[in-house]
């Protein structure tokens, strides 16, 4: 039996008085790839900048490998860090450096290996995503999709053991997102890697998942394997994976409580 | 009614109060920590970022090296200029090159010097961390297990630290130089004697307390501009806000620092 490398205890978290997640757990096991599911503003971008340490929970644990790290200190924070990997929606690339420099500085500031050492290391990296030979390029001169993969080479240079996406085919053409979705395929096959994905791209999510979560309103409301997911019956399940729009009484209630709001604030 | 306005105005000032005490002790808490990684660091095994430091120390301070000889050339011809206006009254003109020599090393020269600074650097050290923040670049490398403080603002503290007092000196050359022209062709100097009299005219600790303050300007516009792009919210409108308000915020308390230094170097010379 797998044993869990993430371990989500009724984690909190709250911007100022605003609680945006209300209590999630979950497991994620050795080797799987969990796709985190949700709408916009459900919570799940605030639940991934938690899982990296990015945000502080206001309350619950979060166990990676045996250390919760919402009690941890900033050094073993850190220690976590660098067996983990995060690939940004917008791939946050260093504009100032080239993208070998970029793959090479967690290796720079990491390890004491030789200049050659890492020099061979950033060209294999760059080369399981695809991208071999752009070592001197700049950032800025790779399009949106060859972006994507130099940072997940970037989150790959440290050799994680855990590797997170925000958003992986957001703002790119079906194309381009389809060839992510092989990357993430090719790495789950080649690394047996933990894989963490968040997005809303529900035919990526299905094609690159083993189990899959769904946010709403910064609750679980349903966790389970692939098809589990597909046969659910649970209607905010369903009304996810069909598409269905909300009923326009609760948004007009939404419009009416801003306005209110805004006449409060002003009065 | 009207006392419950006077409630709102103590808690106005208030609030205020605290929350400029809790920004200078973010600045300081932030200037610490550059410290820690630039002092404490290299004895717990993590290297000095001196390549990194070269780097911005050659923008801050070579490529500032035009601009600032230009303005305070004429700062000091400024200075000659409105001295003489009155010493040529009582026919002192030969005490030009002290008044010069005196007002720029004390107080101009660093005080220039900090200004050109914060419009150079001080504002691209926000522009420069507020848009890596707005586009998950910091997060990125906390990510990564790289401090923020330690990759990005420990080098500009370092080159700061370094170039401010330098660019002090030589702007206080220029401003001399300034000064000389006036002497040259209007008070029968020679340009050596005139700038033998500006040398004879100061003491070490002229020049010294300029440096101190030059120093301490340094810390100042670093700790801002860094502090501001640091805290800069989401979006490109953000970046500009910040760039705006670190200038701001720096030229206010380098002021600001400037009167305490002018303060104690007073107080401590009158002994």
């Amino acid at each position: 039996m797998a044993v869990p490398v993430i371990s989500l205890r009724d984690l909190r978290v709250s911007y100022g008085d605003r609680e945006i997640l209300h209590g999630i757990n979950f497991d994620v096991m050795a080797g799987e790839t969990l796709v985190i599911l949700g709408g916009s503003g459900s919570g799940k971008s605030t639940l991934l900048r938690t899982l990296v340490g990015l945000e502080r929970p206001s309350s619950g644990q979060i166990w990676i490998n045996g250390q919760d790290i919402a009690a941890v200190s900033n050094d073993e924070l850190y220690e976590i860090r660098k067996r983990t990997g995060m690939s940004f929606q917008g791939s946050a690339l260093f504009g100032s450096m080239t993208v070998g420099e970029n793959v090479a500085l967690p290796l720079r500031e990491h390890t004491k290996l030789e200049d050659s050492t890492i020099e061979i290391m950033l060209r294999l990296k760059l080369e399981q995503v695809g991208l071999a030979g752009f070592e001197y390029h700049m950032p800025s001169q790779l399009s949106g999709g060859m972006k994507k993969r130099a940072a997940v080479a970037r989150a790959l240079a440290m050799d994680p053991e855990i590797l997170f996406f925000d958003e992986p085919s957001a703002g790119l053409d079906p194309i381009i997102a389809a060839g992510i979705d092989q990357l993430i395929l090719e790495l789950k096959k080649a690394f047996r890697m933990t894989i963490i994905v968040v997005t809303h791209e529900l035919a990526s999510a299905f094609l690159i998942a083993d189990r899959m979560v769904l946010i709403d309103k910064g609750n679980v409301v349903a966790i389970g394997t692939v098809d589990a997911m597909r046969t659910s019956t649970q209607p905010r399940v369903r009304q996810f994976l069909d598409r269905v729009p909300e009923p326009d009484v609760e948004g007009e209630l939404d419009y009416l409580q801003t306005l209110t709001e805004r006449y409060r604030r002003h009065a | 009614m009207v006392g419950e306005n006077v409630v709102e105005v103590f808690y106005q000032v208030g609030a205020s109060v605290t929350d400029s005490l809790a920004y200078l002790g973010s600045l300081a808490i932030l200037a610490g920590r550059a410290a820690y990684f630039t002092f404490v660091g290299p004895f717990r095994g993590k290297a000095v970022r001196w390549q990194s430091a070269a780097s911005q120390a050659m923008e801050v301070g070579v490529r500032a090296l035009p601009i600032l000889s230009l303005i305070t050339f004429f700062i000091g011809l400024i200075l000659a200029l409105q001295s003489a206006y009155e010493l040529s009254k009582l026919g002192a003109l030969n005490v030009v090159p002290k008044a010069v020599a005196i007002s720029m090393s004390r107080e101009l020269g660093p005080l220039i010097t900090a200004i050109v600074v914060i419009g150079r650097s001080g504002s691209a050290f926000a522009a420069e961390i507020g848009t890596m923040k707005v586009s998950e670049e910091i997060d990125a490398l906390e990510v990564m297990a790289i401090s923020p403080v330690d990759f990005l603002v420990s080098p500009k503290f370092l080159a700061m630290i370094i170039m401010v007092p330098c660019l002090t000196i030589w702007a206080n050359a220029m401003g001399i130089l300034g000064g000389a022209l006036f002497g040259v062709t209007q008070a029968d100097f020679t340009l050596r004697r005139y700038v033998q009299a500006s040398i004879d005219s100061l003491y070490v600790r002229d020049i010294v307390s300029g440096l101190i303050k030059s120093v301490m300007f340094g810390i100042t516009i670093t700790a801002v501009g860094c502090q501001e792009g640091l805290a800069t919210g989401g979006g490109a409108e953000q970046v500009g806000r910040s760039t705006t308000r670190a200038v701001v915020i720096s030229i206010l308390l380098v002021v600001a620092v400037d009167l305490v230094f002018t303060g104690i170097f007073f107080f401590l010379g009158a002994r």
